[in-house]
């Protein structure tokens, strides 16, 4: 019998495939995220754009706030908790969220080290901008990995260097010598084990996800064809005007993301997407992607 | 043999290794038409009111009840929910090929999913196999026509009317391949009897 394994952690990641995890903020926006067709929706108080805005310190939500969702939505429920507060961590696993998001989004708890996740039951996913940070996530216990991209700027280009950084890499790899391995891990900062796996696999050994700054059906399919085996829309959706079919048309472009007479179909007619930002604007100590190690 | 496994959401991607293993030709399904190029359909575990969703936009119901009257079919997890008779949740409709009915997630959140051994009955054998349950339905009321394969905590897991097969877990995370190799050699080789017995 085993509860909380890796296997068993993975395999609820393997479920989420080909959908869209939403995030909401409430339980009326859960209804909505689970009526138009999410796999999963991801509890927080207030969205990446509204976080960037209002400043402060951003940490887990107020768990009466994601139970309220966990007894509205019969989808998983995830949540997030700052990078390295284990405490918070295991606040979400007594409540029995479905998978907890180590987030960038949140102001991070540690400024040197991550959750050591195979310690908890409860399955996590964590942000990465290459392949390295990525395999140091999996080694410290990830279920599940999304690439960072820039949250909350409806900006899809940080989302696309980090998919194009990590499956460049992976690529690389697998042509890779066994010899040559070695030194590929010391330079990327990695689990050797893991290289070695990704060498052979040619993939990431958990699912990989796309998240920050996903705002159309185009860049849902956009990140899939680049790799992603499901995309994150964090403020693309309840910043756009009309929610609920932008919610339903970013469902259909994850399904048919090969399909460009049916991306044609749910792009037409869409009422305005958030407004977004572009990256210049940001000023460089407030990128979310810079955190995390 | 072509297997079609429906490709709208979920783990389809490891019931496509579960089939190359067998020798048996994999092909995705995102469209009620690509049913027509099949002989026999997996509905993979996902998430069932995504599924839902996506099977009523895409007019899948009645090519799918169609399809099933004479080939076979195989459900893990929410694909077993979908083959259902009822899951008692408006959100969900099924296709009801398997005269029973499913509670979702009666086996509760993530943190309750689990691996274990499981004897299961196939062709009159007692065969142990492993079964991981991820956020699984339970079977609250099985049809009299419905063979019980095997229960886990006092509910039957894996069960099959005709040419449809329904599992509670997912025998593609762990590798297995003894139920696909009985639903799809083995309905066959019994559908291949019937027409030369006729």
């Amino acid at each position: 019998m085993s509860k909380g394994s890796y296997e068993v952690k993975v395999g609820l990641a393997e479920m989420l495939k080909g959908g869209v995890i939403m995030d909401v903020t409430d339980a009326k926006q859960a209804k909505i995220a689970e009526d138009a067709g999410a796999v999963a929706v991801m509890a927080l108080e207030r969205i990446p754009a509204d976080i960037r805005v209002d400043g402060g310190i951003a940490r887990m939500s107020d768990p009466s706030m994601i139970q309220d969702i966990q007894e509205t939505v019969s989808i998983p429920v995830m949540a997030k908790c700052r990078i390295g507060h284990f405490a918070e961590a295991q606040i979400l696993e007594a409540i029995e969220i479905d998978f907890i998001d180590e987030s960038e989004v949140l102001t991070p708890a540690d400024e040197a080290n991550h959750i050591w996740k195979h310690s908890f039951k409860v399955p996590f996913v964590c942000g990465c901008r290459n392949l390295g940070e990525a395999l140091r996530r999996i080694g410290e216990g990830a279920a599940l990995i999304r690439t960072k991209g820039e949250a909350g700027s409806g900006n899809i280009v940080e989302a696309v260097r980090h998919m194009r950084e990590v499956q460049s890499k992976i690529r690389q790899l697998t042509k890779m010598d066994d010899d040559e391995l070695m030194a590929a891990a010391k330079d990327m900062g990695a689990p050797f084990s893991l290289v070695q796996q990704v060498s052979n696999l040619g993939k990431l050994p958990v699912p990989n996800f796309a998240a920050g700054g996903i705002a159309t059906p185009a860049d849902a399919s956009l990140m899939m064809q680049l790799g992603a085996e499901t995309v994150f829309v964090g403020s693309g959706i309840f910043k756009s005007e009309d929610p609920a079919s932008r919610a339903q048309a970013i469902v259909e472009a994850v399904t048919y993301y090969q399909d460009a007479n049916k991306l044609l179909k749910v792009s037409t007619g869409l009422k305005s997407a958030m407004k977004g930002l572009d990256i210049s604007e940001i000023p460089e100590d407030q990128l979310l992607q810079e955190r995390g190690w | 043999m072509k297997i079609g496994i429906l490709a709208l959401q979920g783990d389809f991607d490891k019931h496509r290794l579960i089939l190359e293993q067998l020798d048996l030709e994999p092909s995705l399904v995102r469209y009620p038409s690509d049913l027509n190029h099949v002989s026999g359909l997996i509905i993979p575990g996902g998430e069932s009111t995504t599924m839902t969703k996506l099977m009523t936009r895409g007019g899948f119901y009645k090519y799918i009840t169609s399809f099933a009257n004479t080939n076979p079919v195989l459900g893990t997890c929410a694909g077993l929910i979908m083959m259902s008779s009822q899951a008692k949740d408006k959100r969900i409709k099924t296709l009801g090929l398997l005269d029973l009915d499913v509670e979702r997630n009666a086996c509760g959140r993530q943190i309750h999913s689990i691996c274990v051994p499981l004897n299961v009955n196939i062709n009159g054998k007692s065969q142990p196999t492993e079964a991981t349950f991820i956020r699984a339905p339970k079977i609250v009321r099985c049809g009299p026509n419905v063979n019980v394969l095997a229960t886990f905590n006092g509910s039957p897991c894996a069960v099959q009317s005709g040419l449809h097969l329904g599992l509670s877990f997912h025998p593609e995370l762990n590798g297995v391949t003894i139920f696909h190799e009985f639903a799809f050699k083995k309905s066959v080789a019994l559908k291949e009897e019937r027409i030369h017995a006729a």
